[in-house]
């Protein structure tokens, strides 16, 4: 992300307190114009609640909130304008159809009848969702209603789109398609702000990521930066032509300080501090007998990153997701 | 300009989801009816009583329609998370809660004419301060529309919504003067009479139509509007406290 560009959103030591309890405590971070950033970490760790106070549906204890470089803290809903928020459940109207939620979420924004109707269609169009514009929200699909949702969110063309777990609970193909939208979206200039606890999902889209646990920011960097910087770690898998399990002892010693691991399908891993040299490892098994079919290096998963900087377990976090909560 | 589209649409959007719905049209037939019809047989079928009843039926008519239907429309759309994308649209909390009680009060105002349009054929309705009734009826639409929306941002359920305005509504009937005059209640209680908004819309009522108001317009005109504006001011305060907590 280019450094040269104008903050879009900045928080600045932001806190909330809930009855005593320390919801969000001094998190500070700058998102630039055109970045996708993402903001991870478990249920409860003050997620919804740091984009409640982003987007005005909650007051900060202390802190300060900027957009585009102009201070809302006071009043964030002088700046509702310039987002487009989409909530991790879907906040349209069940009575009305998809056409009519679009044209009525266009209205809040004060856009005229036919502009806002205009882009309902093109929007309609867009999500796919054309074929059911005239089917009552309620009998939408969670698919469909997360592609509307997010449809509703950027009817006005926002500048800065907030989005709450934007895939969460909803069949891989709609998941897929909602990703490629936000991709495609921040392609055309948007800045978007998204939670969401599937690390893959963050990985693929975010130029950026913030973990946050218990209210505090423990982290904030580019994807790259976070699994190099945590980890250190290189690793370089190979395919094999045959078993080596003979050869492991020897391997070992021919390079002391690499780690071998075999993993499933006959493949050999190589872990080491350093960027390591293939070619010796190449030559060490053509002399065994042994031929190297394919060599690829496997970038250090963020899953991994994530873990070691929260402390959370991942598939705990996602069946405390799937039982409901966060903050 | 942009504002003010959004407050066209939210209004239009209730009315066409909630108010014209045949249910509710149906509600603001029908209640008016069985009231009337209620103190016209309490009467004696006596078809001259039919006036003196008409202010109170009216003011019931709107007590009952605008505060059920904004306090569970607003506490249905708050549970169903819609209320919170009026909140995050870009137009000012005052206008958007304009907007959405605007509805109920128009609903409340056609509920009280339906009585007036019953009783103008049984009686002869001459001599009817028509200016006085119509404030009136939009005051007392006003006040109990923001009564409903009192009782809307202090519960979170759709029954609590329903059980909250009757612990409001129905002391408010007997103390309030439209069928027991104040005068007839026990001591302790006739204070509480004068701190329900009720009481003075009642009170222009039966000037309006038997010309037996006991305070002078004035005083209750800008009482009404007292409570239109305290009701207002303290429900918009609990929806910053409570709900952009």
């Amino acid at each position: 992300m280019d450094e040269s560009r104008r903050v879009a959103i900045e928080a600045q030591d932001l806190a909330k307190r809930y009855d005593g309890l320390l919801a969000v405590d001094g998190v500070s971070f700058e998102v630039r114009e055109g970045e996708v950033f993402g903001f991870l970490g478990p249920n409860g760790a003050g997620k919804t609640t740091t984009i409640n106070m982003l987007t005005g549906l909650a007051r900060p204890t202390a802190g300060a909130i900027r957009f585009l470089g102009q201070d809302y803290t006071h009043d964030v809903k002088k700046a509702q304008h310039l987002m487009g928020i989409v909530p991790d459940e879907s906040n349209l109207y069940p009575e009305l159809d998809g056409f009519e939620n679009l044209s009525f979420c266009g209205a809040l924004y004060g856009m005229r009848r036919s502009e806002r109707e205009g882009r309902a269609r093109e929007l309609l169009e867009t999500f796919g969702l054309a074929a059911v514009a005239r089917r009552k929200f309620a009998a939408y699909s969670k698919g469909m209603r997360r592609k509307l949702a997010i449809a509703a969110g950027i009817i006005h063309r926002p500048r800065i789109l907030f989005l709450d777990e934007p895939t969460t609970g909803i069949d891989v193909a709609s998941a897929r398609q909602i990703r490629q939208l936000l991709a495609d979206l921040n392609r055309s200039g948007t800045t978007v702000f998204l939670t969401t606890h599937y690390i893959e999902e963050a990985e693929r889209l975010c130029h950026r990521i913030a973990f946050i646990v218990e209210g505090r920011l423990v982290r904030v960097d580019t994807v790259a930066n976070l699994v190099q910087d945590v980890q250190g770690r290189h690793i370089v898998q190979l395919a094999l032509s045959r078993d080596i399990g003979e050869l492991l002892d020897p391997l070992r010693q021919a390079f002391p300080g690499v780690e071998f691991e075999r993993v499933a399908g006959g493949a050999l891993r190589a872990v080491t501090a350093q960027p390591l040299p293939l070619a010796p490892l190449v030559r060490f098994f053509e002399d065994h007998g042994v031929a190297v079919t394919e060599a690829r290096a496997i970038r250090p998963s963020l899953e991994e990153v994530f873990v070691r900087v929260t402390g959370i377990e991942l598939e705990r976090m996602k069946k405390e997701k799937e039982k409901g909560g966060g903050a | 300009m942009r504002a003010w589209i959004a407050f066209w649409n939210i209004l239009w959007k209730d009315m066409r989801t909630y108010y014209l719905k045949p249910p509710n049209i149906s509600w603001g037939l029908l209640f008016p009816l069985a009231w009337t019809l209620m103190f016209f047989i309490k009467s004696g079928s006596a078809v001259g009583e039919v006036r003196n009843i008409l202010p109170g039926v009216m003011a019931l008519s709107i007590l009952f329609g605008t505060t059920s239907m904004l306090a569970v429309t607003v506490t249905f759309e708050k549970k169903g998370r819609s209320f919170e994308r009026l909140l995050l649209a870009p137009i000012p909390l005052e206008l958007l809660m304009l907007a959405k009680t605007a509805g109920a009060v128009l609903f409340g105002v056609a509920n009280a004419f339906v009585p007036v349009v019953m009783a103008a054929f049984l009686v002869d309705l001459g001599g009817v301060a028509w200016w006085q009734m119509a404030s009136a009826v939009v005051l007392i639409a006003v006040s109990s529309t923001f009564l409903g929306l009192f009782i809307a941002v202090s519960v979170s359920e759709v029954f609590e919504a329903q059980t909250f305005s009757n612990f409001f509504r129905f002391p408010m009937v007997f103390l309030c003067g439209l069928f027991l005059p104040i005068a007839a209640l026990p001591v302790f209680l006739r204070p509480l009479s004068y701190v329900l908004p009720l009481t003075y819309g009642a009170d222009v009522l039966h000037g309006a139509v038997n010309g037996a108001a006991r305070l002078p317009l004035v005083a209750d005109l800008s009482m009404l509007a007292l409570f239109c504006a305290g009701l207002f001011w303290f429900s918009l305060y609990n929806v910053r406290r409570k709900w952009i907590a």
